[in-house]
């Protein structure tokens, strides 16, 4: 039930992203070399307002890398790239005030409380006390949470820890959002919450552009991107890759291109 | 207005720390109460070997002389010189006096008599501290009988001199007054110089870093933010030194206590940003531990704490030049002792300045917001 709604929602979003065709994300040859390893080898991708847009690849094929550099965090070797109208390399401080990002690796502060983390993360993107006072009551009332917004993080379980931090990080209601594998290591039921909350940003016009390994979560993409050795090898909708590459699933998809991957973990 | 959220959040997470607040208080009150103590390079309760071959009126009045100036303690007695040695080789002894025979009779007859001291000097300084209470002592006794027998006569025959040393600043030599100032600068090294060095790796290790650098957050009001607490903790830290010096040892400074927080507050920033610098370089707290741990080591040993300055080789005087701690810890001493204010101590006051100028501007600059 729940993920047909799902899919006709965003079908429906796609026809007024392809109205509008304002691209959030502009990538040109973009390269990422760590000494002799180039990490991530000529890339070029365009993402379109409003869109969710996958980006897979296998552990060590270069995504993180790449979503560094988008957001900032890492300096491209070559090539360019803008992200909500900024240069990546050159007005990196403009692309960070208009972004949200979640990495993997959990990154809340686990000795402050609920409200105490929204409010931090608010107040350094510049909102005020009374805005972000009202914003936080809101946000916990949706998220079914305000009995716990004088826990520690620390206390909470691991799929409200995620939760919590996708709300802080488009809190500030960025352009676009980076999410690094931000459903690793909890069950279906809390993965398919998650993505509610992501199709519900996406209704309020902030684009999401999300690594995940799960290849269901790739199905709920608008588009999807696979790398392979740093380089981009697919890009399409699910639909459209599945039919390229005469799969299934997008499973199957990865499968046939990861196969020849010389990097990864196996 | 960045700077207040973050701010907030420091002191919270300060405050919620189970740990640090804790120390903050224990580590002062530890620190001033047991080391003045221990660290104290007056020689006392110096093991005493005698052997008193004569065993006369004045050799007994010697002995008792010797024992009563409170440095000495009669351990063994013993009859001959060989066994007094056999008795410093089992460290039962520190010293030997060995009184000749017809001591009394050649004092008396011809007005000086030869006195053998051996001391154990594996502890260099023990023994020639030894040594030295003993030949004043024993120079004390020698004047005594002195005056004692014919004042008139011999003493105009043997002019002696008597010195009256006149110690400024600490007239009792007491060490403590010497130690105490000193050691507030070790406690305000230790808490405000490893706490920021483990503040900022620490965020990297919860991935918190990587959190905040994707946001607009200037590098400056970052470090900003990360250093003001220590300012607090800092004149936390040397308010209580304040009390203790003054409750414990009855120590208050000669000159006015504002100079010494001027002082503190610049050092605070200087050796918080010298953390900072550290945790910047570092990846896990271990390593920023130890590197922190191999600085200090070197700033204190190097820093006149225990051993006096004038007395390195000159190489070393030259190193000292770059410990912001030297200057504090002559800044502590200067006002404690000297009441000296600001205008003397003008070269410490700018050299503190520009450590706090250069570790902080370092700090921001090694901060890397990008890879």
């Amino acid at each position: 039930m729940v993920k047909n709604n799902i899919t006709s929602d965003f079908k429906s979003q796609l026809s007024t992203v392809n109205c509008q065709l304002e691209n959030v994300i502009h990538v040109e040859n973009l390269v990422k070399r760590f000494g002799d390893f180039t990490a991530v080898d000529h890339i070029s991708f365009d993402v379109w307002q409003g869109e969710i847009f996958g980006f897979l690849g296998a552990n060590g094929a270069g995504k993180t890398t790449a979503m560094r550099m988008l957001c900032g965090l890492s300096k491209p070797t070559e090539g360019h790239g803008r992200v909500a109208g900024f240069d990546i390399d050159r007005e990196v401080e403009k692309v960070k005030s208009n972004i949200g990002y979640m990495s993997q690796k959990f990154s809340l502060y686990n000795d402050l409380k609920v409200w105490e983390n929204i409010r931090l993360f608010a107040g350094i993107y510049g909102m005020r006390d009374r805005e972000i006072a009202q914003k936080t009551d809101e946000l916990l009332q949706r998220l079914n949470f305000a009995s716990e917004r004088n826990t520690l993080v620390k206390e909470l379980p691991l799929g409200w820890k995620q939760k919590l931090a996708f709300s802080v990080s488009i809190f500030h209601h960025p352009k676009v959002v980076f999410l690094d594998e931000p459903t690793g290591g909890v069950d279906p039921v809390t993965r398919r919450q998650f993505w509610e909350l992501i199709y519900e940003a996406t209704a309020e016009g902030i684009t999401v552009f999300v690594t995940t390994h799960y290849m269901d979560e790739a199905e709920y993409c608008n588009r999807v991107s696979i790398m392979v050795d740093g380089q981009i090898k697919a890009l399409d909708t699910p639909k459209n890759l599945k039919h390229q590459f005469s799969a299934d699933s997008m499973d199957d998809v990865f499968h046939q291109l990861a196969r020849n991957a010389k990097r990864g973990d196996n | 207005m960045m700077l207040k959220y973050l701010l907030e959040k420091e002191f919270k997470q300060l405050l919620r720390n189970k740990f640090i607040p804790r120390m903050i208080i224990m580590f002062p009150i530890l620190q001033l109460l047991i080391f003045p103590w221990a660290a104290n390079f007056e020689i006392n309760n110096i093991n005493l070997s005698v052997v008193d071959h004569d065993h006369s009126s004045y050799s007994r009045r010697l002995i008792q002389k010797i024992v009563s100036s409170g440095y000495f303690q009669l351990t063994d007695v013993s009859p001959g010189y060989d066994r007094a040695l056999q008795s410093v080789e089992k460290n039962k002894a520190d010293v030997v006096v060995e009184i000749p025979r017809n001591f009394e009779k050649e004092l008396e007859r011809e007005g000086h008599v030869k006195l053998l001291i051996a001391a154990n000097t594996v502890n260099g300084t023990k023994g020639g501290l030894s040594t030295g209470y003993l030949a004043n002592i024993i120079n004390g006794f020698a004047s005594d009988l002195r005056q004692e027998s014919g004042q008139a006569s011999r003493a105009s025959v043997v002019p002696a001199i008597d010195i009256v040393p006149y110690y400024r600043f600490n007239p009792n030599l007491n060490y403590k007054v010497f130690m105490v100032p000193a050691l507030m600068v070790l406690v305000l090294t230790m808490l405000c110089g490893f706490l920021p060095a483990l503040n900022i790796v620490g965020e990297k290790e919860a991935g918190t870093m990587e959190q905040i650098n994707v946001t607009p957050v200037s590098k400056f009001t970052f470090i900003l933010a990360k250093l003001l607490p220590f300012w607090i903790i800092g004149t936390i830290v040397i308010t209580l030194s304040f009390g203790i010096a003054w409750l414990v040892y009855g120590l208050i400074p000669a000159g006015h206590l504002s100079t010494i927080y001027l002082f503190v507050l610049i050092y605070v920033l200087a050796i918080s940003g010298f953390g900072l610098v550290i945790s910047n370089y570092s990846d896990t707290i271990q390593q920023a531990m130890f590197v922190m741990y191999f600085f200090v080591m070197v700033l204190i040993m190097l820093s006149g704490l225990f051993t006096p300055i004038n007395s390195m080789p000159a190489w070393a005087q030259d190193i000292t030049l770059a410990n912001p701690l030297r200057y504090l810890m002559q800044v502590m001493r200067l006002v404690y002792l000297k009441g000296s204010g600001i205008a003397d101590m003008l070269p410490q006051l700018g050299a503190l300045i520009g450590f706090a100028v250069l570790f902080n501007g370092w700090a921001v600059l090694s901060y890397k917001k990008k890879s």
